[in-house]
């Protein structure tokens, strides 16, 4: 899914937002009550932050009966892993005019 | 999954050649110049000055650190009309003596996920922004 970075950055900026995503990658699925009880805030306060993860692509909901079970969907992450990877790439060529330069500098 | 891992990228590297000469080159104009942008910097916190692109891409930047051979930092943003296509980071490099000579590590952080940006109708905001940098190095 294609979300914007910033979407991204500022979903992920809310600290118990990103406590309930970083759940979801580490235990696999779970329902809002499960994330509710280490969530320590209420169960209508989680689904709200659920409706906001789901929106930015981070998670998927799968209805079973009454419960809702929520899914962290990490291939949502990748615009964040390419601007790493762009970043790294572009310092690692400026490191090495930047050991070009030193060598030039002994003579 | 921690919030350094989503905002920070970490490049190091031996450099055989010691702490004083790589630090000439990180905060000489003219030095800088010839390894990342044309450039206005002195080593004084709190100066201003900017990085040219030869895309004709500006960023401005900040000084935040000076320790002499060891320490420099200094902020690394881009403006644009279009909100979506700002950046704000952080630039450290941090220079450790080795008996080869100098441990250089660089780390940028930022786009500070709690600074207050356009998110509707944005796209891929930086993507523009790298596109002209590979198109820089491309020709460097």
């Amino acid at each position: 899914m294609a979300t914007p970075p910033d979407m991204l950055f500022k979903t992920l900026g809310d600290p118990t937002r990103r406590a309930i995503f970083e759940r979801l990658c580490r235990e696999g699925e779970q329902t809002v009550g499960a994330l509710t009880a280490h969530a320590g805030i209420s169960q209508p306060a989680v689904s709200k932050h659920l409706g906001v993860l789901k929106q930015a692509g981070l998670v998927r909901d799968r209805p079973e009966g009454r419960q809702t079970h929520y899914s962290a969907q990490r291939a949502a992450l990748a615009p964040l892993i390419d601007w790493t990877s762009q970043m790294a790439g572009f310092w690692e060529s400026r490191f090495d005019d930047l050991e070009d330069l030193l060598k030039r500098m002994d003579q | 999954m921690t919030e350094a891992d989503l905002r920070t990228v970490v490049i190091e590297r031996e450099i055989s050649h010691p702490p004083e000469k790589l630090w000439r080159a990180l905060t000489q104009p003219h030095l800088i110049a010839e390894w990342l942008m044309r450039n206005d910097f002195a080593p004084v916190v709190g100066h201003h000055f900017k990085l040219s692109g030869d895309w004709g891409g500006v960023l401005d930047c900040e000084v935040l650190v000076v320790e002499p051979n060891e320490t420099l930092s200094y902020s690394w943003n881009f403006d644009h009309d279009d909100a979506a296509y700002n950046l704000r980071s952080v630039v450290t490099f941090t220079l450790t003596p080795t008996q080869a000579g100098t441990h250089l590590r660089m780390e940028q952080s930022g786009f500070r996920p709690d600074q207050k940006q356009a998110s509707g109708g944005a796209k891929f905001g930086w993507q523009k922004f790298f596109d002209n940098l590979d198109q820089l190095l491309a020709r460097t």
